[in-house]
């Protein structure tokens, strides 16, 4: 069902964690659909990405995403960071089944989402950045059993 | 990961091996007793007689009359011919069929179906365990009800409803009463007067039979019309030449499930007895799905919080171990299982349950190996969880994992 290298971002994942003091945290999706994705950034001065980590909840493919996302905009600039296209993961991945392909506009929302807050903390504006639809890090209900 | 070469299949309710004893069955009616029952010559009509036993052999074990039972293609027939049968020969009484949420999609899928043709169904809810209530089904009969169809055991979760309770108050009411017991026939003691069942379902892939063979069992009386139109084969109700090895094979399979059932059962019920345990006390924030004692003796159906179930397979799939999940992830839609959310756990708890279903070979020693498995797997996944690093942040609220 996974190419080898979704399997092997899902079996190694690269750059899970968390960063104290991040300069952007996103958090994208919803328990409800059975995936959530954060992702942390650590952007220096001259807005490149020293550092990035994430922690997703989901699927073998959304874990591999978000792998593979970070790894995509580590050391990027801003700018290029925002280039990164859920297209560019998945094929950099090796492809995605059908029904996975929301996983990889996750990762891709996740890394805008942590750019809006890194923006936004900083009073910055963005060139082509808007605020992501599906950020979910502020004022989520919880759900309990 | 040691045991990697080993496969542990811990999925029996999605199939089972077939028994070699069953295979040994089959073998001569492919290639030297291959003659269609149907023919005169006396080598082809021998297959008739041999088609009988197998009938009576499932017969016997259901206290049914041999001719009572129909062979189909498999459980999803049997339902489909039930449910659509029964509606058009009971049409003038009436079009209303009670059902319940937790049903098979061969029984939700068909009722959908006859929606669209103009019957109305009632889909019954179930309480936490997975028990249909017998009050709401009492008040969901109305004088047009034609048809009550409750599954015997649920295929995620395990759970084995009042089936008796029910058969007796269909019996009352004048209503026909069928039950898919794809899970359960085979498995647990089933007697269609003694529980008036009229109508019943089952496959033979699931008791260590072959895939592709059915039978769907009709009491004498119950008129229903024929579901595939052709020669006269099956009492001119089901036509087509008889799947003969199909026929033979489940035929054995009920019969050796019969002979092992109570030996079996309560093997089966020990070791997962032993697996609900370990898990529930070695595991934190997890819950058992479906009722603690009204059980299938082999299915264990967990929730573990903050992770999601495809994630929780492909990882034990690398162990060598095949199970199943009721995520949506492995479903290919974005719900998750429509049994898990009619027991009333929330969508995320959903997304995170995990099927162990055992079989007659599963050993304690691959029980033992699959919990310590999964301890390492869940604590995993939990460690790059958005929702658990919450939840740890959040630590003083309190989070119920009964």
């Amino acid at each position: 069902m996974y190419s080898e290298k979704v399997m092997d971002h899902f079996q190694n994942p690269r750059n899970v964690g968390e960063i104290d003091g991040a300069s952007g945290v996103g958090t994208v999706g919803n328990a409800k659909c059975g995936d959530i994705m954060r992702i942390y950034l650590d952007i220096d001065d001259d807005r490149i990405i020293r550092d990035v980590k994430f922690k997703t909840f989901g699927c073998g493919a959304a874990v591999a995403t978000s792998s593979m996302a970070t790894e995509m905009v580590k050391g990027k600039s801003v700018n290029e960071a925002l280039k990164v296209t859920n297209k560019a993961v998945m094929e950099a991945l090796d492809g995605l089944p059908p029904v996975k392909v929301h996983c990889s506009l996750l990762a891709e929302e996740a890394i805008h989402a942590a750019l809006w807050d890194y923006a936004e903390k900083n009073d910055l504006k963005i060139e082509g950045l808007s605020k992501p639809k599906s950020d979910i890090s502020e004022g989520e209900e919880e759900e309990e059993y | 990961m040691e045991q990697n070469s080993q496969l542990i299949y811990l999925d029996n309710a999605a199939t089972t091996k077939v028994n070699p004893k069953v295979v040994e069955a089959m073998l001569p009616y492919f290639t030297e007793r291959f003659g269609n029952p149907s023919s005169v010559y006396g080598f082809a009509a021998a297959n008739k007689e041999d088609i009988t036993k197998a009938r009576e052999s499932i017969a016997k074990v259901l206290g049914a009359k041999t001719e009572e039972i129909y062979f189909t293609a498999g459980g999803s027939e049997s339902d489909n011919w039930a449910l659509k049968a029964t509606a058009e020969a009971y049409e003038s009484k009436g079009k209303h069929i009670i059902t319940t949420k937790i049903e098979h999609h061969a029984i939700l899928h068909t009722c959908e179906y006859l929606e669209s043709r103009g019957y109305e169904v009632t889909y019954l809810d179930v309480d936490e365990g997975g028990l249909v209530k017998m009050d709401e089904l009492r008040a969901a009969i109305r004088p047009d009800t034609i048809l009550i169809s409750v599954m015997f055991a649920n295929n995620e979760i395990g759970t084995m409803e009042p089936i008796a309770e029910i058969g007796k108050l269909a019996k009352e009411r004048g209503i026909l009463f069928h039950t898919d017991a794809v899970q359960a026939f085979g498995h647990v003691p089933i007697n269609v007067d003694e529980m008036g069942i009229d109508m019943l379902s089952a496959s033979g892939h699931k008791l260590n039979g072959p895939k592709g063979i059915g039978f769907l069992y009709i009491r004498k009386g119950v008129k229903i019309r024929s579901f595939v139109h052709g020669g006269g084969q099956e009492r001119k109700r089901r036509a087509g030449t008889e799947n003969v090895p199909g026929i033979i094979g489940i035929g054995a399979a009920a019969k050796l499930c019969a002979e092992t059932m109570n030996e079996r059962s309560a093997r089966e019920k020990e070791l997962r007895d032993h697996l609900i345990e370990r898990v529930m006390a070695e595991i934190p924030y997890v819950r058992l799905n479906g009722h603690r004692e009204k059980r299938l003796p082999n299915n264990a159906n967990f929730s573990f919080q903050f992770v999601e179930g495809e994630s929780v397979l492909i990882k034990l799939d690398m162990a060598g171990i095949c199970a199943s999940s009721g995520s949506a992830c492995t479903s290919g839609s974005l719900d998750p299982s429509h049994v898990l959310l009619a027991i009333g756990l929330p969508h995320e708890i959903a997304h995170g349950s995990l099927r162990l279903t055992l079989g007659d070979d599963t050993t304690m020693e691959q029980i033992d190996y699959v919990v310590d498995t999964l301890k390492k797997i869940i604590a995993d996944l939990r460690s790059m969880s958005p929702l658990y690093e919450d939840f740890v942040k959040k630590g003083s609220e309190v989070v119920k994992a009964d």
